[in-house]
């Protein structure tokens, strides 16, 4: 019997599929009987009712856009709200020959081959009875002007809308980002039922980020319409939800002080809180109106802002990568005590240059004639090069990416925005991968004074810096501090993360270093000593200036004869109060020359806002 | 002397159909479906000449590459089914990291010149494999084949499922299943797994599906609650089919398919403008000849003369009965909204050429048996 079972019977098999087939098609016969009873019940039986349906469509559902949530400050401030401007709009299925009428509104009324374009793109996906935006932003006198006409045209509406507006023009544009109208590819990242009556999207920076909580929840509208399309009654309504708020840790003081202590400068500010990560001001220069966007750019404007020299689009905050320069130093000197490379109190001789052994190639050092003795103290007081040259070439490069890393060089911080970069902290793998080759000595001395590959954003300096400040712990930085939902207007709290934590060996390392930073800004021979006049709290620091202009061996860099452009970067970065730091800040100025002197008067400036001015 | 000349030339037809192995009753009926579909399509896309002959295209294409299945003998077929599945798996994992996505979901795989949904590669990879390994084996299926072959079944599936198309995974996942109910998988065994899967249908519904897809099924039950969505959708093609009548409003005629009512009125829902301008008798005339492709499949795989013929014939047949029942089901309002164009009629290209092939593969096995009528 079971022997019976295990050979194959090929008329037993026949037949045990014909039979399973058999009873196939008598399912195929019973539901599609079943799709034919639902036609008939739909086609013949209910026929007198879906007829009458068709014959007078006349209920037609309409999509209401909700308003876009609104974005304060930290302390309440508007940086983004919704103004209410008028809008030209048609309904495609009213009007009998739209080219005709196109042609004769453009007596009244200017509107460009992209409307046009964005007018007919929108016309294919929505609905013939729905009013399709040909013109946004309407002056008075162009409303005045159609208002006249407006009985000559039918379908023809103007109508007012909200419309997102930044009170505060190109202040905190960089922080804020803009929305603009939506295009193909945005509405491919998005429910497009959800953005049915809405014309904006986040294109940029928080409002990209936190689209999902600015946008809010489309309301419907059914509404019943007569033979013309014009509405009789509205049926059924469920309206729109207004977006959430967002309340930033931005501060619209401090962002307004670093903006204006820039002057005509290009470069970055970034100042962080180290308790918890929160983002103080995050500002790139130069900044641009980011109103001009909502509406849709004009092409020259638009040109203008891009071709601009100065580059006024790019966000230097986030995605400006920089040499750090000699702001790395404190960094460098802690990783050689807590590795046990270096002391303290150990002293390097500089002569003004150093030599590896065996090559001749020599590595300057800013100050011509040399520092004579450092110890670790003396060397980041007074930017030594050579003493941090000797203290890389003991480190070697794996120790040194190693230690960066645990301070957030090198990888994106996570904030909490668009276009962020993760800089580059070069490493023997990393030269391997990209270039192919072996890693030299020489580009661990120039790592050593922060040149080279080695790249920062402002963001990540500022963040680092943060970290350093209170001995190791480093915050995911954000911009958000609160989300407040609606319609109940509960706040949500955004939580301060940990990014990651570097344990010190001995506290007294940290202590050395942190010593030596307030010396920087304190001590008679720091580098930044000139900002301490007047000051009311004490604040560490660290100046640094990184070249963009490669000298050859045999040439001296002489600031008269650089063109501005291949100027050298001025770089600061500090924290204060020195004791219990309430806020770290990294200022990067373009082309702007020594540390010293242009970038470390603009992070005093921001201190002082921050811990004096304080209202 | 005229009659000598009529049957000389049907014997010639049916001498060149029969070296291109070609079943002459299976290919008029496609044939005639195919071009009645472009009927539709002229008047669903507003009398657009150039979408009916981009349409029309693609049929010679499609027909092309049905001609050149249908010639690959059957030991060849079993022999690549293998590659074909392992290929069209490891393209899906691919898509996974590198597809791009179009409206949410990740389906597309561009290889530069050519883009395309590798989920449609396994519509047929699927069946197949399965097929191959049930064929040499004792039937009906015993334990150890059935979890073979449903886990030869389910990774592509899954896998579809979370791209996320809904669709196209209940596709793949019946053409698997059929082979292995024609391989006579025990009642028992079925009703237990039905038994199991409408247990675990509340933690499906939970976990497995996506926002969308839960909501669309609750649109069904209450399209209102979604107008400006697929309930829309619904609630149209609803007053469309249903204004048809028994005689429909003729053809280009259809007010709410020329009014621009129904959305997707080219694609998945172009069924309710044929019901709309062709009536309920049109709507029979249709499914009759839908009716007559799938028995007509049927007939072929239980003629064939092995079990690998029969299985594959079956299934693929009895898929192509899904398709046309699934959105069928959803245009008139009994299924949930599901992205399954109607057969050979919608307008797109990739499910016409899958569903050609599959026909080309029925052919195959009719050929394999010299005298099949």
């Amino acid at each position: 019997m079971s022997k019976r079972e295990q050979l194959k019977d090929d008329f037993l098999e026949n037949r045990l599929i014909r039979r399973r087939l058999a009873l196939a098609a008598l399912f195929i016969v019973i539901l599609l009987s079943m799709v034919l009873g639902r036609l008939y019940v739909l086609q013949v039986v209910e026929y007198e009712h879906f007829s009458t349906l068709s014959d007078s469509n006349r209920i037609r559902i309409k999509a209401l856009p909700p308003t876009r949530g609104l974005i304060f400050d930290r302390h309440g401030v508007v940086m983004a709200d919704n103004l209410p401007t008028y809008r030209l709009e048609i309904v495609r299925e009213q009007v009998a020959d739209l080219d005709a009428i196109l042609a004769q509104l453009r007596q009244y009324v200017d509107y460009s081959e992209q409307d046009l374009k964005r007018f007919k793109q929108s016309s294919k996906r929505r609905r013939p009875f729905e009013s399709i935006p040909l013109r946004l932003n309407l002056s008075d006198e162009e409303v005045a002007r159609l208002a006249v006409n407006l009985h000559q045209f039918e379908g023809v509406e103007i109508n007012a809308r909200l419309t997102r507006n930044y009170p505060q023009g190109e202040h905190a544009v960089h922080a804020l980002g803009y929305v603009g109208r939506i295009d193909e590819r945005d509405l491919g990242e998005v429910d497009e039922i959800d953005y049915a009556g809405s014309t904006h999207i986040g294109k940029l920076g928080l409002e990209k980020f936190y689209e999902h909580e600015l946008h809010g929840t489309v309301g419907v509208q059914q509404v019943e319409v007569n033979a013309n399309g014009r509405t009789l009654r509205v049926l059924s309504e469920s309206p729109p939800i207004q977006g959430n708020n967002l309340h930033l840790t931005i501060d619209s003081r401090l962002q307004r002080v670093a903006e204006e202590a820039f002057g005509q400068q290009s470069g970055a500010v970034v100042a962080i809180d180290p308790n918890n990560g929160e983002i103080l001001a995050l500002v790139s220069m130069p900044i641009f109106n980011p109103n001009l966007f909502v509406n849709g750019i004009s092409f020259e404007n638009y040109n203008q802002l891009r071709d601009s020299p100065s580059r006024p689009l790019f966000n230097r905050a986030l995605s400006g990568q920089y040499p750090p320069g000699s702001t790395t130093k404190p960094f460098y000197g802690l990783a050689g005590l807590e590795s046990k490379v270096n002391k303290k109190d150990q002293e390097t001789f500089c002569i003004g240059y150093y030599q590896l052994p065996n090559e001749p190639r020599r590595y300057r050092d800013w100050k011509k004639e040399g520092h004579g003795h450092m110890d670790l103290n003396g060397a980041i007081t007074q930017s030594c090069d050579v003493y941090f040259y000797d203290l890389a070439y003991r480190l070697g490069i794996d120790r040194m990416s190693s230690f960066m890393q645990q301070f957030g060089f090198g990888e994106k911080t996570g904030v909490d925005s668009t276009g962020e970069r993760g800089g580059l902290l070069p490493s023997r793998e990393w030269k391997r991968r990209n270039e192919g080759m072996p890693w030299f000595p020489g580009e661990t001395l120039i790592t050593g004074i922060g040149q080279g590959a080695l790249l920062v954003t402002p963001l990540q300096l500022a963040n680092s810096t943060a970290a350093f400040s209170i001995k190791g712990t480093r915050y995911q930085p954000h911009l958000v501090k609160s989300v407040e939902k609606i319609p109940d207007y509960h706040k949500i709290e955004i939580v301060s993360c940990v990014a990651g934590r570097y344990d010190l060996l001995k506290p007294k390392n940290w202590e050395h270093v942190h010593k030596a930073m307030v010396n920087v800004v304190h001590g008679l021979r720091g580098t930044a000593f000139r900002i301490s006049r007047g000051m009311q709290y004490r604040a560490a620091g660290k100046t640094g200036t990184a070249q963009v202009f490669e000298i050859g061996q045999d040439n001296e860099y002489d600031e008269e004869t650089v063109a501005e452009k291949l100027r050298d970067h001025a770089l600061f970065v500090s924290y204060a109060p020195a004791d219990e730091p309430r806020i770290a800040v990294a200022v990067i100025v373009e082309n702007g020359g020594h540390g010293s002197s242009v970038a470390a008067p603009i992070a005093r400036r921001i201190m002082d806002a921050f811990l004096v001015e304080q209202s | 002397m005229n009659q000598t000349w009529d049957i000389d030339s049907t014997s010639i037809t049916r001498r060149i159909l029969d070296a291109l192995r070609l079943d002459p009753v299976l290919l008029s009926l496609l044939l005639i479906l195919a071009l009645f579909g472009c009927m539709v399509l002229f008047s669903a896309s507003g009398s657009d000449n150039a979408i009916v002959i981009r349409q029309l295209t693609r049929i010679l294409v499609a027909l092309i590459l049905l001609v050149a299945v249908a010639n690959i003998p059957l030991r060849m077929l079993r022999k690549i089914s293998i590659w074909l599945y392992l290929g069209g798996v490891g393209l899906l994992v691919v898509a996974v990291f590198f597809g791009e996505v179009g409206k949410g979901a990740q389906r597309w795989l561009d290889l530069g010149f050519i883009r395309f949904q590798p989920s449609e590669i396994l519509k047929l990879a699927v069946p197949m494999i399965v097929a191959t390994y049930l064929a040499n084996r004792v039937l009906p299926v015993g334990f150890k084949e059935l979890v073979v072959s449903s886990v030869l079944v389910l990774i592509p599936v899954v896998l579809i499922a979370r791209q996320p198309d809904l669709g196209t995974a209940i596709l793949v996942g019946s053409a698997g299943f059929f082979v292995l109910f024609l391989a006579g998988v025990r009642w028992r065994i079925m009703i237990i797994l039905g038994v199991l899967f409408s247990a675990m249908a509340p933690l499906l519904w939970k976990f497995a599906l996506h926002d969308y897809q839960r909501k669309r099924i609750l649109t069904l039950l209450d399209p209102e609650s979604d107008p400006l969505g697929s309930g829309y959708h619904i609630i149209q093609s609803k007053i469309a089919i249903g204004s048809g009548g028994v005689y429909g409003k003729g053809w280009l005629n259809g007010t709410q398919s020329q009014l621009d009512f129904i959305p997707e009125r080219s694609t998945d829902f172009i069924f309710s403008v044929f019901g709309e301008e062709f009536g309920f008798f049109g709507s029979v005339v249709l499914l009759l000849i839908y009716l007559a492709i799938i028995l007509r499949g049927l007939y072929i795989a239980a003629h064939s003369d092995e079990n690998f013929g029969r299985l594959l014939a079956g299934a693929l047949s009895l898929t192509f009965f899904v398709y046309l029942f699934v959105n069928t089901g959803m245009v008139a309002g009994m299924l949930p909204v599901v992205g399954v164009p109607l057969p050979l009629i919608s307008y797109g290209g990739t499910s016409m050429v899958t569903l050609m092939m599959g026909f080309g593969l029925i052919m195959s096995i009719r050929s394999a048996k010299r005298f099949l009528v």
